[in-house]
């Protein structure tokens, strides 16, 4: 009798010590993947920018002054509303981007997993390959594009741009996500009676959610995150995005990195927002593309 | 169909109707950007100044802090004036990493500015390639202000191009709190040494950048670029300057690695005896600091001769295609004149080149500015022979081989002289585009002939039929992809046809190619050849993708285990190196990699080991860029995992378990065979975004030691943004690339396609 309760309690000692193992291994992890992150916060609230070699990652004395410097909110003439306008823009171009390219996406990627009709592979490995070009060669051309139609230097042109290139990504990983969807689903609302586009706009994209969610919110990022083509294309403060304030701030001579830093926490925080509110969508949303490819 | 059958269908249609009218509501996310939207286009008309009734006029300049304030107090006066009430002044600022290229791309385009504030060597460039015009309808009597000295150097062919604004030079400042009298020779600043705390330096410049040992250079009477424009940082005079800046290193008294930021940070927190800056400094120095400018110091090792530097005019330029031609002249003339000039020296403490303003009693009585124009005089000015452009690059190379890489002063200033000889190699000739219009449309004749016979099927004809109702789905995919993805790609491809700086290409069919892969007559292997930067790439994507799938995998099946607590947590901590932007990151781990102030080498040295030089040698810097491609690529793994994992259905592990599998058996025979499949296109997507991961690269490492650790994207920016701008070959790269990764994913695809036949 003892032996068996012995037995046991030798498992679950085991049990324990694994699990505390497995604790161990996932905090190292976080650990890593926490230090820069946090370094960048240090960095933002430690007044002044003299760097200091440490090992923890502490301000000496927190203090606002930069977050105050960034937004403008310290005196200096004229800049306190130009970030706000500047936040805007970055929100305004990304919430476009992704409507957009989910919006250009979407028929398509359902056309590819339904339908098979002539030029369905030669388009797919064109998209493919838009994929392995570097962004450098684009460039120059885009922007003679962008100047023929007369929308260099507008949102305008920047989210035509941004949906763009994010729409083949998103093709791929919708179509994945329409074909785990089994067809039963509307051709069961098409024998009632409704239309394919009916069938689809009711049936499938509610499904779909989750995976049209996590494909808004990689084309999201993309844009917010991205400042070569932004800082190419617009000339104007009031145009500009986020990305290209904050590279503003590490010139070759003066690299002001608090300043740099505070920013980049302000850029930083609505992603991991819409991240941690859209987290089980992402595992879910990334998976159903993994599965199909 | 029966009443009862015909009812239930009914009611079962009306549930479903029910329920996707329920779901298709109206949803949120889309109304809340359309909303912004809406507030933002309202905001914006109202933003915008109501001043249309002047002529705007654009000035461009890379101007921070103290002068961008003196400029802006410059416009608000000139627009008070009466010169300016007419116009009204839009300054912009450019970083300076960008001026040149946005220069390059607004002006020709005219989207450029009507004037912007450069320096006076660049100007025989910008003339080359019709970025400027000259300033006509200036008189004697505006001109009589400047220094003829200072006006020639911006003649090109004997027309004026702008008008100076002030001189940049360095001169040593000095801390009164260390260093109580003005140091004579260098060697009394190195023997400054003993008596300084470890902490403090008695001399911090930037030892590795050419421009600034230029002032050593000179004192041992070398040069960097010769009258005729030959690269002259060869023989002994550059042997000995490099020997002296490696002992000034080596025994502590100038900081190793130090940037201009540093420079600056390290005289403000009162950590360096002297610097030598230029007058850029001193509006940002704390009011607690005792400091004056002196004059630079000799070298006795070099007989006494004094440091010499390099002086740079800065001017305002007219830019070519300038829309307000009228607007911009007055405000030039307003900004160099004298009243301009003043605000400058007041404000941003300009040495401004307005001889009325200079002589001034406030600015002559000035010991800083006085200071200054003093080294500015015994300084020469910086050649603006073009070839003095592509100079920096290769001495910059040299000087940092010998001070961090432990080469010989003879290699490290040969291989400068081989860089310099290969940055000057001259475009391949022009030849007729005949073969390729032959080709072109032979190729299209093929293609023609092709098609109509494939029209001509009829089974091909009812396909089409059948698939008419998808292309409605998919036209403005198309439509859009086309014309912003697929057209912008397939010109850039075709630019690598052509060679020649922008605005003057010619054709030269497939040169571009074959000097891309014959290494541009150099060694295959070579430095900058383009098939060990392929090998490198390799390496680095196959580095980078086993030890994303080693962690990323590893920790998915660690949070999947259902018995873990702060699950959730754990997954939400484990993804934020996604959510933050990269760019972001690979700057916060470049600075935590430096050497003497970086939190890597805190740790090394807190655990007992010596601080590594990582950027130094090739295995570190590698392994540093490594470090950081890992940290911001785990997160997509371990989610990808995590949702395939989530996919497996558990009855196969307590089938498993039932039969007496272990831990790793279960593993290799029901996990990894599920999860395989699932990991394929994501290991096939990640491989391609790190082939082509440019931001890593070039931000963390800078392709350092040597060019080493660059990768083909890398390499083909520089070609396309610092190296004399050769687009064409930047693109022939460009197509390489994409060569690579074509065949690369065709091959994985075969591969992965016969082991899931397995």
């Amino acid at each position: 009798m003892s032996g068996a309760v012995d037995v046991r309690r030798a498992r679950d000692g085991r049990a324990l010590v694994v699990e505390l193992g497995v604790h161990a291994v996932v905090l190292v992890a976080v650990a890593f993947a926490l230090y820069p992150v946090l370094w960048v916060l240090a960095l933002a609230l430690s007044p002044g920018d003299a760097p200091a070699p440490r090992v923890l990652p502490l301000p000496d004395s927190p203090s606002l002054v930069h977050f105050a410097a960034v937004l403008g909110v310290d005196g200096e003439a004229g800049s306190g509303w130009l970030f706000g306008r500047q936040l805007l823009n970055s929100v305004v171009v990304s919430g476009a981007t992704a409507l957009v390219a989910v919006a250009l996406a979407t028929p398509a990627a359902y056309a590819l997993a339904r339908f098979d009709f002539v030029g369905a592979r030669a388009g797919e490995r064109v998209l493919l390959a838009t994929q392995m070009f570097p962004g450098v060669a684009a460039s120059i051309p885009l922007f003679l594009i962008l100047d023929a139609m007369g929308l260099l230097d507008t949102r305008t042109g920047l989210v035509l741009v941004y949906a763009t290139t994010a729409v083949p990504f998103a093709i791929f990983q919708l179509r994945g996500a329409f074909s785990a969807i089994p067809r039963d689903l509307e051709e069961a609302a098409m024998v009632d009676g409704a239309t394919r586009l009916g069938a689809f706009l009711r049936v499938v994209l509610p499904v779909a959610r989750p995976a049209l969610a996590v494909t808004s919110l990689f084309a999201f990022m993309t844009a917010w995150n991205e400042f070569v083509l932004a800082a190419t294309f617009l000339s104007r403060e009031e145009t500009f995005t986020l990305p290209v304030v904050l590279q503003r701030y590490v010139g070759e001579y003066d690299a002001r990195w608090g300043r740099f830093a505070a920013g980049a926490t302000l850029v930083s925080l609505p992603v991991m927002a819409l991240f941690y509110a859209l987290q089980r969508n992402l595992v879910r949303g990334l998976s159903a593309g993994g599965v199909k490819g | 169909m029966s009443a009862g059958g015909a009812r239930s269908a009914v009611t079962s249609r009306a549930r479903r109707v029910a329920v996707s009218r329920r779901r298709s509501r109206v949803p949120t996310w889309p109304c809340v950007v359309a909303a912004l939207a809406l507030l933002a286009a309202l905001v914006a008309p109202v933003a915008v100044n109501a001043q249309d009734a002047r002529r705007t006029v654009r000035v461009w300049h890379a101007y921070d802090e103290a002068e961008a304030r003196a400029l802006r107090e410059v416009v608000r006066a000139f627009e008070r004036s009466p010169e300016g009430r007419a116009f009204h002044v839009e300054a912009l600022h450019v970083a300076f990493g960008a001026y040149a290229a946005k220069l390059e791309s607004a002006i020709p385009t005219g989207e450029g500015p009507d004037l912007f504030i450069d320096a006076h060597e660049r100007i025989v460039s910008y003339v080359a390639r019709g970025l400027v015009q000259p300033l006509a309808g200036l008189g004697v009597r505006e001109l009589v202000d400047f220094d003829t000295a200072h006006l020639d150097a911006l003649r090109v062919d004997r027309a004026l191009y702008g008008l100076p604004l002030a001189l940049k030079c360095g001169a040593l400042y000095v801390n009164e709190a260390l260093l109580p009298a003005d140091p004579a020779t260098l060697e009394d600043l190195e023997s400054l040494r003993a008596r300084l705390p470890r902490d403090a330096y008695p001399l911090v410049f930037e030892a590795e950048s050419a421009y600034w040992d230029a002032g050593l250079l000179h004192a041992y009477g070398g040069r960097l670029l010769d009258a005729e424009g030959n690269y002259a940082f060869t023989g002994p005079a550059a042997a000995r300057t490099l020997a002296h800046l490696r002992r000034l290193v080596d025994t502590g008294v100038v900081p190793a690695e130090a940037s201009g930021d540093l420079v600056k940070k390290l005289f403000t927190s009162g950590r360096a005896a002297a610097v030598i800056g230029g007058p850029w400094l001193a509006p940002d120095l704390p009011p607690t600091l005792r400091w004056h400018v002196a004059p630079l110091p000799r070298v006795r090792a070099a007989g006494g001769a004094p440091l010499v530097p390099y002086v740079t005019i800065e001017a305002a330029l007219l830019a070519a295609r300038a829309q307000e031609n009228e607007g911009a002249r007055a405000f030039a003339r307003f900004l160099a004149g004298p009243e301009g000039a003043a605000i400058r020296a007041r404000v941003a403490r300009q040495i401004v080149a307005s001889r009325t303003a200079a002589m001034s009693p406030e600015t002559a009585g000035d010991p800083f500015l006085s200071a200054f124009r003093r080294a500015a005089e015994a300084g020469i000015p910086l050649p603006s022979h073009p070839h003095m452009r592509v100079t920096f690059e290769p001495a910059q190379r040299a000087i940092r081989n010998y001070l961090r890489g432990g080469r010989s002063a003879d290699d490290a200033l040969a291989e400068g002289a081989r860089r310099f000889a290969d940055l000057l190699r001259p475009l391949p000739p022009a030849r007729s585009p005949a073969p390729l219009v032959l080709a072109v449309s032979l190729v299209l004749l093929v293609a023609v002939a092709f098609a109509v016979r494939r029209a001509r099927d009829p089974d091909f004809r009812v396909a089409v039929r059948r698939s008419l109702p998808a292309y409605a789905w998919v036209a403005h995919a198309v439509a859009a992809v086309g014309l912003l993805v697929v057209a912008p790609l397939v010109v850039g491809a075709g630019t690598s046809l052509f060679a020649g700086a922008p605005g003057s290409l010619h054709y030269v069919g497939l040169a571009n190619y074959v000097d891309v892969l014959t290494a541009r007559g150099g060694a295959l292997l070579g430095t900058g050849s383009f098939w060990l930067v392929l090998l490198v790439t390799v390496l680095w994507t196959a580095v980078n993708i086993a030890l994303h799938l080693v962690l990323g995998v590893g920790l998915a099946l660690l949070l999947d285990r259902p018995t873990l607590r702060l699950r959730g947590l754990y997954r939400v901590l484990l993804v934020l190196p996604w959510a933050v932007p990269s760019y972001v990151t690979a700057l916060a781990w470049k600075g935590m990699f430096h050497r003497q102030f970086g939190a890597v080498n805190a740790v090394i040295t807190a655990c007992g080991g010596e601080p590594i030089s990582w950027f130094a040698r090739w295995s570190t810097a590698f392994a540093a860029n490594v470090a950081t491609n890992v940290w911001l690529g785990f997160p997509f793994m371990m989610v990808v995992t995590l949702g395939a994992l989530a996919a497996i259905p558990q009855d196969l592990y307590e089938a498993a378990e039932v039969d007496g599998a272990t831990l790793a058996q279960r593993f290799r025979l029901v996990t990894w065979p599920l999860l395989a499949p699932s990991l394929g296109p994501a290991i096939a997507m990640g491989a391609v975004w790190t082939f082509n991961m440019f931001n890593v690269v070039f931000l963390v490492s800078g392709g350092e030691p040597d060019g080493g650790t660059e990768i083909l994207v890398s390499e083909a920016y520089r070609w396309a943004f610092t190296r004399s701008q050769q687009l064409g070959y930047a693109a022939a790269y460009a197509v390489l690339i994409f060569g690579v990764l074509a065949l690369g994913t065709r091959a994985l695809g075969r591969f992965t396609s016969q082991g899931e036949a397995r």
